[in-house]
């Protein structure tokens, strides 16, 4: 009969330490189940909600609309062309910064002492406010007095408009987007740092070139890094809002061509300088399975292509 | 620091002195052997190209170094441009000089009186301050939660946490905005920092990344002391964490600080007084367009430009160090 009650006793004096802890340890994470509640599972059953309504922002409450909303995506032309805008603005603009990005790690990390210096150089655009950056690139990028065109003249070429030309306002973005590349390149630069030296050197006795030890060194060891860069960097560019709405769509000109206009932008003006709600949770939802399709082919492609290190290890 | 020590004493005390002979004996042995291995290789296959390389290897370190001193000179041209151009009167600023054909430095006087920076100021720093002060306690509560104490659901709460930092923010920018508005925080300044609050994905995972390198042994001594849980937390942990708060500090006081949407959606219909620097710099730069009928004082958009850009330049040379660790902390994972 005492066998057992021993038994029981130092059994039962951990689980009421275990629990004692399991309570201290749900108080800790509470405020971030907090949130998560009100920001996340809320908010996005929310927005559901709002998808499928009319929205009167000036009394608060929504009418059932059915389908409505999703079908205004499909024949309102604004929503394609500003999908287009943003998928040819991602299209350019991030495997350019990777490309630029990983130039500017390689060149920092091969000049050896003083990279430090120019690390800090390369990434100040980056912690510059967009406002900033936007109020320079504003004149910069003027067609006739801006300094870009300047320069090209110096070359014998006559610059384009850059915010006039529907053609080229896409092109602006980028540039100016590409002035901040230096937040990829310390990540690159930190990748690079960590390919063993060794490797190039036995490379090197084997008589490999420069440009095969890049192509079979370099590349495949960085390329779960230039992996998180490409899935990071779409999900941002098919957001982007705060460049294009900065120099383009500020102050509601109608007669600002539609070329900038990205889907963020658009959702931007539907929820709050139009207030249809509804539509612009439509919207939000329709970009969201966009992000989530692409970035789960991009996972599925980058099976093939990336290579993990560690197997040896 | 701590951490460091502690794994190796448990390694030597079981094998005792005697065994960590052998260990360096055939670490010396492998060192060796790789010396040898090297030397027949070095002056054989080496010698002959090495004689030929050295110029080439010279030309490319110029054609680098000329690469890099060009970038440069490409990424620093804008903050050059921005610092004349701040420095022009009305009808020079366009003139793409580095150095203004006439000075006029009273727009960095006049610009307090045009605009009403100095509120902008005010409210910047104040939502800059209380969203980093705010985000580091709380991200580093929830992350000492996940890291110290076992409790059922944290692996899987866990999970969820990461997979929210992929979730992309346009989804749930309207649902948030009528969050707000039902609490009644509408055209204050609430929303912008409030969130701060209930931690941060990216935040506690970083946070939680540091915890985890704190052995155990540590609390389970104070535990004994009678130390609350929270003691812990608040008098150990945290304490310790400090080069990890610093980056997490210093993140989302750039962010907040830069934050353009956030200001635009929760402040645009306010007051002018109650905007952030970067929201009013956007009014200002439509209100001097002459199309909208200004007359065209960019100079002023470039001093309030400059001054909101130089916080951030400062804050980052003062701790890089502690930016770009955060920067690939967030790429290795």
């Amino acid at each position: 009969m005492p066998e057992p009650g021993r038994k029981v006793r130092p059994r039962r004096r951990p689980s009421r330490l275990r629990r004692s802890e399991a309570r201290a340890g749900y108080l800790f994470i509470a405020p971030w189940c907090i949130g998560l509640l009100i920001f996340t599972v809320i908010s996005m059953s929310w927005s559901l909600v709002l998808s499928f309504q009319h929205y009167d922002v000036a009394s608060g409450t929504g009418t059932p609309a059915g389908l409505d909303n999703y079908r205004l995506l499909a024949s309102d032309p604004t929503v394609g062309k500003s999908l287009g805008n943003t998928l040819f603005y991602a299209v350019l603009a991030v495997p350019l910064d990777i490309l630029l990005a990983l130039l500017l790690a390689c060149l920092l990390n091969g000049i050896g002492r003083g990279s430090g210096l120019f690390r800090t150089l390369f990434y100040l655009p980056k912690m510059t406010p967009t406002v900033a950056t936007a109020s320079v690139f504003l004149l910069l990028l003027n067609g006739n007095s801006g300094a870009i065109n300047t320069v090209l003249r110096l070359f014998g070429i006559n610059g384009p408009q850059w915010l006039a030309d529907p053609n080229w306002m896409k092109p602006s973005i980028v540039v100016m987007t590409l002035w901040s590349v230096g937040g990829s390149t310390i990540i690159l630069l930190a990748a690079l740092q960590n390919v063993p030296r060794e490797y190039y050197e036995a490379a090197a006795t084997d008589g490999a070139s420069p440009a095969q030890q890049f192509l079979r060194i370099t590349v495949p060891l960085v390329s779960p890094t230039l992996f998180f860069l490409t899935i990071v960097n779409t999900i941002a560019a098919l957001q982007v809002f705060d460049q294009s709405y900065l120099l383009f769509y500020r102050d509601g000109n109608a007669s600002v061509p539609d070329a900038a206009r990205f889907y963020g932008v658009y959702l931007y003006q539907q929820a709050f300088e139009q207030f249809n709600f509804g539509r612009a949770a439509a919207m939000a939802w329709l970009l969201f399975v966009i992000i989530l399709v692409i970035t789960a082919i991009q996972m599925r492609v980058s099976r093939r292509m990336v290579f993990y290190e560690g197997g040896d290890r | 620091m701590s951490a460091q020590p502690e794994p190796v004493v448990p390694q030597r005390t079981p094998y005792g002195g005697g065994a960590a002979a052998p260990t360096s004996a055939q670490e010396l042995l492998g060192g060796r052997q790789r010396m040898v291995a090297e030397q027949p290789a070095n002056p054989a296959a080496l010698a002959l190209p090495g004689r030929s390389r050295r110029p080439l290897r010279h030309l490319g370190a110029a054609v680098r170094w000329a690469l890099v001193l060009f970038f440069s000179a490409l990424f620093l041209y804008p903050f050059a441009w921005l610092l004349a151009a701040s420095l022009k009167p009305r009808g020079q600023v366009f003139d793409n000089r580095l150095i203004p054909k006439t000075f006029s430095p009273q727009n960095y006087s006049l610009v307090w009186h045009e605009l009403p920076l100095g509120n902008w100021m005010l409210n910047s720093i104040f939502i800059a301050l209380a969203s980093a002060v705010l985000v580091t306690i709380s991200s580093s509560l929830v992350a000492f939660g996940f890291a110290y104490f076992r409790f059922p659901g944290r692996g899987a709460l866990f999970s969820v946490l990461l997979a929210t930092m992929m979730l992309p923010g346009a989804v749930t920018l309207v649902p948030n905005y009528l969050i707000w508005k039902n609490l009644g925080w509408l055209g204050t300044n609430v929303p912008l920092w409030g969130g701060s609050l209930f931690g941060s994905a990216f935040y506690i995972f970083l946070m939680r990344q540091f915890f985890m390198t704190l052995p155990r042994d540590l609390f389970e001594a104070a535990r004994m002391d009678g130390c609350s849980a929270f003691g812990l937390f608040w008098r150990i942990a945290f304490p310790l964490s400090r080069s990890s708060a610093i980056i997490v500090f210093m993140f989302e006081f750039q962010a907040a600080w830069n934050n353009f949407t956030g200001a635009l959606i929760y402040l645009n219909s306010g007051d002018p007084t109650s905007y952030t620097v970067p929201l009013g710099i956007s009014h200002a730069m439509t209100m001097y367009s002459p199309t909208a009928g200004g007359h065209g004082d960019y100079q002023y958009v470039m001093v309030a430009s400059l001054l909101v850009t130089l916080p951030m330049l400062v804050i980052f040379v003062l701790g890089q160090r502690h930016f770009i660790a955060g920067v690939t902390t967030g790429s290795s994972r």
